[in-house]
């Protein structure tokens, strides 16, 4: 193939303005072109490997069908991946890589790899890999055989922006049939969004021609344009409507220059997919050497980019499009024959085209270029072969929007049934391949109204005749370029009984990769109709799903990434705590400070854990749940929601307990404040806070009257400021709060309402640690000046900042829970310890009925448990305690928790083991990573267990 | 993406919602009269309708229940309405 630029006098070849290179290679383009059109201008043949057998591969087509042309482009120091080169428009300073190649596409050093193509038939990897274990070659092979590669120091900056819009009327494609339905909607007032994959608007017309309404077709898409503007209809070019999703959703990607991509979420009133066709491949042998192009591509390319494919052209066809194509070829200068299988042809003969009915191509000669084509069995001098197998309406999105289809014989092609609800399909993507009836359907869309552009001088035949792949013929037929699938490898898949359309794909991989096989399905499945005996329909198609073409990540991210995806909770008092050199760490959606002070981690964590034991420790227990039950019924829906009676707790009084699932598991602990007869307070886990708030309004508005009691979560408008430990008291009373701090007005679990500065706070005598402790509730806006004053205060009783880590190893010491991590998803009350409210009430409350099954009742449930060791080498946290059974090693349990006390100086852990309960005492054995430990069953407990401290 | 019409907001998108469950599975109470079966039909036995179902979905951000019946196959949305005082 010699294609070449026609126009290169001096004058226009200082257009070629664009500096690119291919492969390292410093190459001129001109502005409009596309990567692949510069390319071409540029006489570059070779411009990538196939996937599997590394066959030199050229230009096919100039659009989103392209199966070969498939490049990694670099720009602006940002790397996109596997990017058609038909579909990039060409920027100054663009690199371009090859995909699958190395080191380039001329010389690629696997390209032996197709001399071994006989070893290599489909299903040969499944079939091989298979022993002893795919995983062992799965690397080697993948890395051989993927496309483009990702660069993490290129990769794009996912800014990409968003937006959702609304219109009457989303005109998929401006081509003819979406610029006549466009006008004629906007004519009668409607919203009207056009979008199209082109970087200019006009479609088939702009390579095709035409005359519209007595004007030539570039002059009635301008005042189509005009006319679209002036009725303030929103156009888009160089964006695809990749999806059509759920309710009618249309999701566009819009590329633009000098600016990151757009991805537009449109909700239409009603949708056109006036999306064309595509044209396939003619399949002979040695139908995949660059230089074999589609024809209307051709066409495409010389009309928009002055860009003539080759001197010695071929065209192949089976329908009369092929027709112009070579008269405008042969106009342009080349030397043209048209070989028509057809016995006759209805489109006007071309002068200078040498025309040859009833004659078909049977093989390409050349490796890495067209040398010659073979005619009837006779050789033909050619640097280029043009194929024009017919159009393949695009009708993915009709699809994927749940639209059916049925086959039309008189041209070869799947076209689409009723329209879906709220959509239409029109033009080419309609089986409409004559420009006068486009413009008819396309009107016909747009509005009930007017009259429909009319067409002249233009082609208005078709007459295709079925040229399919033919089982019987000789050598290597190339079905699907990109997947490199050929005939042979269809008729296995038909032997091995991979009938059905879908298996075909999986198995021969026809039909996948970047391009979906949008110029191979066809072939495809004629091949299989053919082989299997049955007709095309018979045989149908595979599923359409999104999106139409690969569509960057980025764009589909867009700016929903890091905090701007999953915000992080942050504390009011985040500022504070870095300045006292907290290590911030992630506690769920929170950010909370793990430990202060830049020594050792281990070493800061037990620190605190020590001298929170010794003093007094300060935590910022902010992110603990306040979800306030007000109204009337509040008694009742927390009786019903908890498993522990609540309407039974006094005013002023703490309460702790569990709430359940229906199916009796543990799915939150912690404490209730009953503030007055109708108001309660759930001091949930943090984690579990919107949990809670939907539970609660779940029951609130299923079984109660929800005039008589309302939820409402107060949790981030208060801060929570929590002091524990022997000196937790004084600390509290030097705050100069009017409050009674004695053991007789202000015992364990209970609260009161007090001030302080003058601010409303609550005082609540709870405590995680097992050591005396008041956890002070503040309105966050004041939550700063009392942190200062209980740091200034804290100062002078050697108080220690505590951290989550720290608090964590003081609880465990005490063996209490944290839901979720020292219970799993069969943990029921009783497992914990808590069988009262079981045995005692008598009403219904939420899991009530599942903690008298028979499951419940069994003897052997796992309990918590605490673990001893003998050594200092604590459990690790997940590792199974075990027992030899007959059939080798069998789980009794898992611990849940472990640490090192620094106040009992050994380490503690926690479990759940089957029967725990009964085996207080023994000694079991605790199995991790193919080491074993010994470790004695004792209480929860480990440190205190009279509770002594509480009063300390 | 599906959009919903929540009784009190009006349509939004599904990433909004969140499902609640069948609609009528009623609660078997008391407890204590309720055979194992009866309460395992209750946990887990959902008709899991193929076409026209009833639901329990919850509007995550006014945080209103509602019964929403729609078709499980073509994802058409038939109604959605409040509850009424009615235990579904
Ligand atoms: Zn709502």
């Amino acid at each position: 193939m010699t294609a070449r630029r026609l126009d290169s006098t001096s004058e226009q070849s200082s257009a070629e303005s664009l500096s690119f290179t291919f492969d390292g290679r410093t190459l001129k383009g001109r502005a409009g072109d596309t990567v692949a059109s510069a390319l071409l201008a540029n006489g570059v043949r070779i411009l990538g490997r196939s996937f599997k057998y590394h066959r030199p591969r050229g230009l096919w087509g100039a659009g989103a069908e392209e199966p070969n042309a498939i490049v990694d482009i670099t720009y602006a120091g940002q790397r996109t991946p596997n990017s058609r080169a038909t579909a990039i428009a060409l920027q100054d300073g663009m690199e371009v890589r090859s995909v699958n190649t190395s080191p380039d596409a001329e010389k690629d050093r696997y390209g032996l790899l197709d001399r071994f193509s006989q070893f290599l038939p489909a299903g040969f990897y499944y079939k091989t890999f298979l022993w002893p274990d795919w995983h062992l070659f799965e690397p080697r092979i993948r890395a051989m055989a993927g496309l483009g590669h990702l660069d993490p120091a290129t990769q794009p900056e996912a800014d990409c922006p968003q937006r959702s819009a609304h219109c009457d009327l989303l005109v998929i494609g401006a081509g003819p049939a979406g610029l006549a339905a466009a006008r004629a909607a906007a004519q009668e007032g409607r919203d009207v969004l056009l979008a199209d994959e082109q970087d200019q608007p006009g479609g088939s017309l702009l390579h095709r021609g035409g005359v519209i309404e007595g004007q030539p077709a570039g002059q009635w898409i301008s005042e189509s344009l005009e006319l679209l503007d002036g009725h303030g209809a929103t156009r888009l070019a160089s964006t695809t409507a990749y999806g059509i999703y759920d309710h009618n959703l249309v999701c566009l990607w819009e590329r633009r220059r000098g600016q990151p991509d757009r991805l537009w979420r449109v909700r239409p009133q009603q949708i056109v997919i006036a999306t064309g066709a595509i044209e396939r491949p003619l399949v002979f042998n040695n139908n995949d050497r660059p230089g074999v192009m589609s024809a209307d591509s051709a066409l495409l390319y010389l009309r928009r980019h002055d860009i003539l494919v080759g001197q010695k052209i071929v065209i192949a066809t089976n329908n009369d499009t092929a027709y112009p194509v070579a008269s405008a070829l042969a106009e342009a200068g080349a030397e043209v024959v048209l070989a028509d299988l057809r016995p006759e042809a209805q489109a006007a003969l071309p002068d200078n085209v040498e025309v040859r009915m009833e004659t078909s191509v049977q093989a390409v000669e050349g490796k890495a270029s067209v040398e010659g084509v073979l005619l009837n069995g006779q050789r033909h001098e050619a640097d280029c072969l043009l194929v024009a197998g017919g159009f393949t309406p695009s009708v993915h999105l009709h699809c994927q929007a749940k639209g059916r289809l049925h086959y039309r014989e008189d041209i070869l092609a799947f076209v689409p049934d009723e329209p879906v609800a709220g959509t239409s399909v029109t033009g080419a993507a309609n089986g409409a391949f004559d420009l006068a009836s486009v413009l008819e359907q396309g009107h016909a869309v747009g509005s009930t109204k007017g009259n429909a552009p009319q067409a002249s001088e233009c082609l208005s035949s078709y007459g295709i005749q079925p040229a399919w792949p033919n089982p019987k013929a000789q050598g290597r037929q190339w079905i699907d370029f990109q997947n490199d699938v050929t005939v042979k490898d269809v008729a296995l898949a038909a032997r091995e009984n991979y009938r059905s359309v879908e298996h075909l794909k999986r198995y021969t991989t026809l039909g996948m990769a970047t391009d979906q096989g949008k110029t191979s399905n066809m072939n495809g499945l004629a091949a299989m109709a053919a082989i299997s005996g049955r007709t095309i329909p018979e045989v149908g198609t595979t599923t359409y799903r999104p999106p139409y073409v690969p569509v960057p990540l980025p764009v589909i991210a867009g700016r929903r990434r890091g905090e701007l995806f999953s915000p992080m909770r942050r504390l009011v008092l985040e500022n504070e705590h870095r300045a006292a050199d907290a290590a911030f760490r992630e506690y769920g959606p929170w950010l909370r400070p793990a430990f202060y002070g830049k020594g050792k981690p281990e070493d800061e964590i037990q620190r605190e854990a020590r001298q929170a034991r010794q003093t007094v420790g300060l935590f910022d227990g902010s992110p603990l749940g306040k979800v306030e039950v007000m109204g009337p019924d509040a008694a009742a829906l927390m009786d019903f929601n908890s498993y522990n009676t609540l309407s039974t707790l006094k005013p002023g009084r703490v309460r702790y307990g569990f709430m359940l699932n229906e199916d009796g598991v543990v799915y939150d602990d912690g404490v209730v404040l009953r503030l007055a007869e109708d108001h309660f307070i759930v001091s949930c886990s943090s984690g579990h806070v919107p949990g809670v708030v939907m539970r609660l309004e779940e029951w609130r508005q299923d079984r109660f009257d929800p005039a008589r009691v309302v939820i409402h979560n107060s949790t981030p408008q208060w801060a929570t400021l929590t002091t524990t430990g022997p000196r937790a008291r004084d600390l509290i009373a030097a705050l100069g709060l009017d409050l009674d701090l004695s053991d007789e007005a202000r015992p364990h679990m209970s609260f009161a309402n007090a001030r302080y500065q003058g601010t409303p706070i609550r005082v609540a005598r709870v405590s995680f640690t097992g050591d005396r402790s008041y956890e002070i509730s503040i309105p966050a806006s004041r939550a700063k000046e009392l942190w200062a004053h209980m740091r200034k205060e804290g100062d002078k009783l050697e108080a220690t900042l505590l951290g989550t880590e720290g608090l964590m190893i003081l609880r465990a010491e005490k063996g209490f829970i944290v839901a979720g991590k020292d219970t799993d998803g069969y943990t029921l009350p009783m497992d914990l310890g808590m069988s009262g409210p079981r045995k005692k009430r008598t009403g219904e409350y939420v899991g009530k009925r599942s903690l008298f099954t028979e499951e419940a009742e069994r003897s052997d449930r796992p309990a918590l448990v605490g673990l001893t060791v003998d050594d200092d080498t604590p459990l690790a946290t997940g590792a199974h305690a075990v027992e030899d059974g007959p059939k080798g090693l069998r789980s009794l349990g898992f611990v849940t928790s472990s640490y090192w006390s620094p106040t009992l100086e050994r380490p503690i852990a926690l479990a759940l083991v089957d029967s725990g309960r009964q085996r207080i005492g023994e000694t079991i054995e605790i199995y991790h990573l193919g080491t074993r430990q010994r470790a004695k069953v004792t209480s929860p407990c480990a440190f205190d267990p009279e509770g002594e401290r509480l009063y300390a | 993406m599906q959009r919903f019409s929540c009784p009190f907001c009006g349509p939004r998108d599904e990433t909004e919602f969140f499902y609640g469950g069948e609609a009528g599975n009623e609660r078997p109470e008391p407890a204590e009269n309720i055979s194992p079966v009866r309460w395992a039909q209750y946990l887990h036995m959902e008709k899991n309708e193929k076409g026209r179902a009833r639901e329990i979905w919850v509007h995550l951000t006014c945080g209103e229940f509602f019964v929403m019946e729609r078709d499980t196959v073509t994802h058409e949305i038939f109604k959605t309405e409040a509850f009424h005082g009615e235990r579904t």
